[in-house]
């Protein structure tokens, strides 16, 4: 990310933002609400319009690219392309309520990466057994707990085949019995895979368990970076430890 | 007065007729066809640049606003008799009444549906569109698979409601003199002077169609609840 700014209006949330995330690396970041890591998830993944600076992915542009001294608008075409290589899990599932889980899986496979359904109903059946819901294949995401709707979730995304994963406090909204399972799932995702993830969490020891870097954000900006081991016990910013004590 | 219970019974059968011929016709051609231009007036007022939007929205407004018999006399100014000569000699009248009936019914009624889908299309919350753009959906895709399946669940019974308010609209047809049952009830009773008994059996019909189309599209609407 180079120079890059979001306003909503007249509240700046992110001001002169530069940060790089290397391929393969597993960042977290961390922050009072309203610092702008939500944002920087919802940037990357097109959800909101980028009012400053750039965004790089493997080097490519991804809204907007530099020509000579203008910032130009790419064109959707080129986004999507681009796009397609990022997946990202909300905090509220976003599963479609129309489709049954398996329909929720194939619809992008199928639609957007020309997969036929059979083989992308294949690849379906190996996701759910990664997030030990086989057995709901046919299931509508009405019928499923939150915690289940979010391993679909998961499961949807990484049908796409995605090298960057973002998620948005994906345990934010479950039931504290159900954030295990969860975990689980990401855990062994990011055990066996070699996807770029980006992560807003408040889950620490999550965090510290399978991120190689956290940054902390406060007012939109990086205010200290470190390894998790470092980050989480021996803070060196004032602001941080205030933070972590408050949420520990 | 009397009621005159023999003639009431000889008016049913040549009523039905009337019914089953224009009045359902109307209703359900109209209604299907509505329904489809209402949709694509809604996902238009979405998706096209925004002057032609503005236009589209001002023309669905002026239809809206404008009463169902005055636009009924209108397309048969401009379509049949613009100058006192008939346009189409070769068609008979009532195929061509009919034709400009469902014409006019359908795009009507529509501006009413496209006003209902609307809303069933803002009741979608936001998280629906993201999660498909985080999917990289396409746009035509986003609406058919997700979007309008959606959509449709909120808006059906609002839809079964306008075609119910299409159905007891069809005796405006009279005023364009296509027989539909309304009008043939007032024929049947004017050679006898027995009113009565006649719109008593026109009404009647009218009743028997749509109470149970409601009772019906009230079960839907529970049933449609996730």
């Amino acid at each position: 990310m180079e120079d890059v700014a979001k306003r909503f209006g007249k509240n700046t949330v992110l001001d002169g933002l530069n940060f790089t995330v290397e391929r393969g690396e597993r960042v977290t970041l961390i922050g009072p609400s309203g610092s702008g890591k939500t944002t920087i998830l919802r940037l990357l993944m097109t959800l909101e319009e980028l009012s400053g600076g750039y965004i790089y992915v493997d080097g490519d542009p991804l809204t907007y690219a530099k020509r000579g001294n203008r910032r130009v608008k790419l064109p959707n075409k080129e986004v999507t392309r681009i796009r397609k290589r990022i997946g990202m899990v909300f905090q509220q599932f976003n599963l479609f309520p129309n489709m049954t889980v398996c329909e929720n899986i194939i619809e992008a496979p199928v639609h957007v990466l020309g997969q036929s359904k059979e083989e992308a109903r294949a690849k379906a059946v190996d996701l759910l057994d990664q997030v030990g819901l086989r057995d709901k294949i046919d299931a509508h995401p009405s019928s499923l707990s939150g915690g289940q709707q979010q391993r679909v979730a998961i499961a949807r995304a990484l049908a796409m085949e995605p090298e960057i994963l973002l998620l948005d406090e994906v345990t934010s909204a479950l039931d504290p019995e159900l954030v295990g399972d969860v975990l689980e799932v990401l855990r062994e995702v990011a055990r066996e895979t070699d996807i770029t993830m980006l992560l807003v969490t408040h889950e620490m020891q999550f965090a510290q368990d399978v991120s190689h870097r956290v940054l902390m954000f406060d007012e939109g900006r990086v205010i200290e970076e470190a390894k998790p081991e470092v980050m989480f016990n021996n803070p060196e910013h004032e602001r941080t430890k205030q933070f972590l004590q408050a949420i520990l | 007065m009397e009621f005159d219970l023999e003639f009431a019974l000889e008016a049913v059968g040549p009523l039905l007729m009337a019914f089953l011929q224009v009045t359902l016709v109307v209703t359900v051609a109209g209604s299907v066809i509505a329904a489809l231009l209402g949709l694509i007036w809604a996902v238009g007022q979405r998706e096209l640049p925004t002057p032609i939007r503005m236009v589209l929205t001002w023309v669905l407004d002026v239809i809206r606003m404008t009463p169902l018999p005055l636009q009924l006399l209108f397309a048969v100014a401009i379509f049949i008799s613009f100058d006192g000569y008939r346009r189409f000699p070769e068609t008979d009248v009532e195929t061509i009444g009919m034709i400009l009936g469902v014409a006019v019914f359908s795009v009507h009624y529509s501006t009413y549906m496209a006003e209902s889908y609307r809303a069933g299309i803002e009741s979608i919350g936001r998280g629906q569109w993201e999660a498909a753009t985080a999917l990289s959906l396409p746009r035509i895709r986003v609406w058919r698979a997700v979007i309008i399946p959606q959509a449709l669940r909120a808006t059906l019974p609002s839809l079964g409601n306008w075609a119910i308010a299409m159905f007891k609209d069809t005796p405006f047809l009279l005023v364009i003199l296509v027989p539909e049952m309304v009008a043939k009830a007032k024929q049947l009773g004017g050679a006898s002077y027995q009113y009565t008994e006649v719109f008593t059996v026109a009404g009647l019909i009218f009743l028997a169609a749509s109470y149970p189309t409601a009772v019906l599209m009230r079960k839907l609407e529970k049933k449609l609840v996730y």
